[in-house]
């Protein structure tokens, strides 16, 4: 019998059978996920499934437009809070942060099986958990039966290596935002369709639990049903500095796992990577990109708002200024990370140079508040989309990059290479 | 889930996106499914936003309704009326919520399809007819396990009739095929 990749792994674990790629299967969830934006509709089904107690703990989050920014959203918001005071649902209020940035820092543990209802719930496999982004009415399914239907997914293997001989990490400047956007090039927008992106190398084994959910935050952009890391010894350091090190376990995909395909990437030469509007699969070098002049730049998102992409960003800020052509916004992804960038002095780093640091949440992402671009502007973004209309106006343009390679580009007003930038510091990146 | 449809062409390209379909900036308007879907396919074909009617279809390319897992997206195409979207590929998220609240879809090739054309389409035996250019292409119909979903009108109804996801008869291990 072949052995099993993560996604294989982790469903039979939780079934007590052994299912392989393309099997059918019900299987048990142990968590679901939804926000104001999908809760609603979610909310409305579960009653029509007449079902009282929801079966499986939810978590729902007020971060898409929170706090909200006109009284439709307010309504909304009032009616949610009612529905969780009565059903023992787990409310994360205003300012909590983006629900899978708390999704990794509270809740989810390798092994489990996440059910959420916003397509970057995938950002939870960087932990070892099989957390795939469904729509209202699944999270509903899943609410009243305490469990759902999955077809068990062909899972592509992406090895990553980097460094020269002494270091496994990645070049100064580079970070894993450049190198999952260098994959969402090769594969394409749909070229993981159904399928699990599974992460290993050394790269990803050097690599932190900010690092590695940004990885898995952006399978979905190239079509993947989740992305998924091993647990392993930096799974175990981040669940112990959250305080949960009991929910940790050791998970590995077996080394005669079968993978549809597998793919390797050697990112020692890797340049800072964009992604053009106005579809994620548009990348190029930042070379190409140098000179592109830009309105807004944006630091954040459930992609970049952590602490490694504030730290990295505030490298590249301390004692310079925004370019005066430039708004630059920071949101940190959740209130933990605020607090401990608060705690470092990043954030006193991005007012002094003239950025607005929003509170945790969303913020601009989807294009409803704290951001919204005017006709023909073009922001440089954290985030990992960047489809037309996506920041609230059909008429901008979106440019997706790195925190580093958009802390540069605040400071001087165009598309930059963050590289000089530390280079003049005379250090790499990954701290 | 009626077995024939028909109806006329609305003809958008690859990588139609949920943005696309309902943008985000009418995020207030969740609550009201009649005025958000006033703004359907807005950002892709301001035209069908203002004179879609009930029964016509939509016919895509590649990936359609890739990114954000907004169920308002097959939502406010339902609520136009539109009777089926034919497209190359679907976005995963896009699909399950598709079936799920009982849009049908059609994976098929959708070249030669111009906008305004009279298709006729057979969901059960596979056949896409374009009556306007007299042509007709097979296709993969969904598999009768996600028809009998979208038969019900969607998981809901199902659920409530039936008592349960008893439309997925889970293969067991490694003896598939039965
Ligand atoms: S930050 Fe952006 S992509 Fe992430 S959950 Fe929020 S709106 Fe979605």
């Amino acid at each position: 019998m072949a052995g099993q990749t993560l996604a294989e792994k982790i469903l039979s674990l939780r079934l007590g059978r052994t299912v392989e790629a393309g099997d059918l299967v019900v299987v048990p969830v142990d968590l679901v996920l939804a926000h104001e934006g999908t809760a609603p509709l979610a909310v409305e089904r579960f009653r029509a499934l007449g079902k009282r107690e929801p079966s499986v703990p939810v978590l729902l989050f007020f971060d898409h437009a929170a706090p909200a920014p006109r009284r439709e959203l307010a309504d909304v918001q009032r009616a949610l809070r009612a529905f969780a005071a009565r059903y023992r649902v787990h409310l994360h209020e205003v300012g909590t942060g983006i629900c899978h940035q708390v999704m990794a820092e509270r809740w989810a543990a390798p092994g489990q099986v996440i059910v959420g209802a916003d397509s970057h719930t995938c950002t939870a496999g960087a932990l070892g958990a099989f957390a795939i982004g469904m729509g209202s009415t699944d999270v509903a399914v899943t609410m009243a039966l305490g469990e759902n239907w999955f077809r068990v997914p062909e899972t592509i293997r992406i090895d990553i290596r980097g460094g020269g001989k002494d270091s496994d990490g990645l070049p100064p400047g580079v970070t894993p935002k450049d190198v999952v956007m260098r994959l969402i090039g090769l594969l394409g927008d749909d070229g993981a369709t159904y399928k699990a992106l599974e992460f290993g190398g050394p790269a990803v084994e050097a690599m932190d639990m900010d690092g590695r959910m940004t990885l898995c935050n952006m399978a979905v952009e190239a079509g993947a049903k989740t992305g998924l890391c091993a647990s392993d010894g930096m799974t175990w350091s981040f669940l112990t500095e959250m305080g949960r090190e009991a929910v940790f376990f050791p998970l590995a995909p077996d080394s005669d796992a079968e993978y549809e395909r597998r793919l390797e990437v050697d990112v020692s030469d890797l340049p800072p990577q964009v992604a053009f509007p106005p579809s994620v699969d548009r990348i190029r070098s930042v070379e190409e990109a140098e000179g592109i002049r830009v309105d807004q730049v944006l630091i954040g998102t459930c992609t970049n708002g952590r602490l490694f992409d504030l730290r990295l960003a505030a490298r590249i800020l301390a004692g310079r200024k925004v370019h005066p052509g430039v708004r630059l916004l920071v949101a940190p992804a959740s209130r933990e990370v605020y607090l401990r960038a608060a705690r470092e002095g990043l954030l006193e780093i991005f007012v002094r140079a003239g950025g607005a640091v929003l509170p945790p949440g969303c913020g601009p992402c989807v294009g409803v508040h704290l951001g919204v671009l005017g006709e023909g502007e073009r922001c440089l973004s954290t985030q990992n989309r960047n489809f037309p209309g996506r920041m609230g106006n059909p008429e901008a343009e979106i440019y997706l990059a790195s925190p580093a390679t958009a802390a540069a580009s605040a400071v001087t007003g165009e598309i930059t290479d963050p590289r000089e930038f530390l280079r003049g510091k005379g250090e790499g990146c990954e701290e | 889930m009626r077995g024939v449809i028909r109806g006329r062409a609305w003809r958008f390209g690859d990588g139609i996106t949920t943005d696309h379909i309902i943008p985000g900036r009418y995020y207030h308007l969740r609550d009201d499914i009649r005025a958000l879907a006033r703004h359907a396919m807005e950002d892709a074909d301001p035209d069908f936003a203002r004179s879609a009617r009930p029964g016509d279809l939509i016919v895509a390319g590649k990936n359609f309704g890739q990114g954000s897992s907004r169920e308002y997206a097959p939502l406010v195409l339902l609520e136009r009326g539109i009777g089926a979207v034919v497209a190359e590929s679907f976005a995963r998220i896009f699909f399950r919520n598709a079936i799920n609240v009982g849009l049908p879809l059609v994976i098929c090739d959708t070249e030669g399809i111009e906008a305004g054309d009279e298709l006729e389409i057979d969901l059960e035996w596979g056949k896409a007819r374009n009556l306007t250019r007299g042509f007709e292409r097979d296709f993969n119909p969904l598999p009768p396990w996600l028809r009998a979903v979208l038969g019900e009108g969607g998981v809901v109804p199902y659920i409530l009739k039936h008592g349960g996801l008893g439309f997925v008869r889970p293969t067991r291990g490694h003896e598939k095929g039965g």
